[in-house]
């Protein structure tokens, strides 16, 4: 009886801790698929997800106006959307472990004009397995990550690593 | 004019600073000790992270607009998420961060009485085989033994 009732609470207690493993995401790495949780829009009202932008390329973007490396790469990001905007892409901002007043603030300070979702409790870059903002992700129109980074993307890094793969050349 | 001095005593009170008790105010010290912040994991009043900076500015600005202490977890919980809140609601799936350690403490204090009613059972000695007692001297011991008490004899 004792050692049956010392085996369940084993038990339960490697169940806790497999189940808050879990519950952290894992990282995401190329060719996986990403997640496609619905979030509500920053600005309007409504949600969106991933699977929304399903036969688009997206370059899922996560970020929050209390991050200064999010400063620095927000013009690179909206000059690519300049430049390949569209039906076939898009940029997709996350902002992230933020208030959604201060999020508006930033897309109005630079401008941007791609869409943005708001992640308020984090786990949508949980889902991604992020480990801090900003962090990309570009999923191809299947669904599937295909390259990340972590930290904020130059327009170098769009112009090597993205804009090929937007073009059909990798 | 006993009823008038009772009147105007009545509305002194009614205009008296305590009248407005009823709305509780509440500040940001009251309520950082009672909140997450999210992305630190620590207490927001412990955390210094630029998201916690911008997390207390906007309790500082709803306590400043007269929100009280539960309109303003309302609108945390609203921007983060229920994680936000320090202490778990409690209802839904969070209740079980009130019942899990009761049933816990509830099936070891069962497992402990039931150890211990074993234990008695059992005789109360648990602490391995029975030894056989012991036999005494034996004939050499016991011949020593003589041999020296007659040395001693008085």
């Amino acid at each position: 009886m004792l050692s049956s009732l010392a085996v369940v609470g084993v038990l339960a207690i490697v169940g806790l801790l497999v189940f808050g493993l879990l519950s952290k995401g894992s990282n995401l790495e190329p060719g996986d698929p990403a997640p496609t949780t619905a979030l509500p829009r920053l600005e309007g009202e409504g949600t969106e997800s991933l699977a929304d932008y399903r036969g688009s390329w997206v370059l899922v973007n996560i970020w929050a106006s209390w991050c200064i490396p999010c400063r620095e790469e927000a013009p690179a990001l909206e000059a690519l959307q300049g430049e390949y905007g569209g039906e076939k892409f898009t940029v997709l901002g996350i902002d992230s472990s933020d208030l959604s007043d201060d999020g508006r603030r930033f897309v109005e300070e630079f401008g941007l004009t791609y869409p943005q979702l708001h992640d308020g409790d984090g786990d949508f870059a949980d889902e991604f397995g992020a480990t801090g903002v900003p962090e990309s992700y570009l999923v191809d129109p299947r669904g599937k990550v295909r390259v990340l980074a972590r930290g904020a993307v130059s327009e170098e890094y769009l112009e090597n690593e993205v804009e090929p793969l937007l073009k059909g050349k990798s | 004019m006993r009823r008038l001095a009772l009147g105007a005593l009545v509305a002194l009170l009614a205009l008296s600073p305590t009248a407005g008790a009823a709305t509780t105010q509440t500040s940001l010290s009251e309520i950082e000790g009672e909140v997450m912040c999210p992305v630190c994991g620590t207490l927001l009043e412990l955390a210094e992270s630029p998201q916690a900076l911008r997390q207390k500015v906007f309790i500082k600005r709803l306590v400043a607009e007269g929100e009280s202490k539960e309109q303003i977890k309302d609108a945390l919980v609203a921007e983060y998420g229920a994680e936000v809140l320090a202490l778990p609601e409690g209802d839904g799936f969070s209740l079980s961060a009130y019942v899990v350690p009761v049933i816990a403490f509830i099936v070891a204090a069962i497992a402990l009485a039931f150890a211990v009613w074993k234990w008695r059972r059992q005789g109360g000695d648990s602490s391995g085989p029975i030894r056989p007692a012991a036999d005494g001297p034996d004939a050499d011991d016991r011949r020593r033994l003589d041999e020296d008490l007659d040395r001693y004899d008085l």
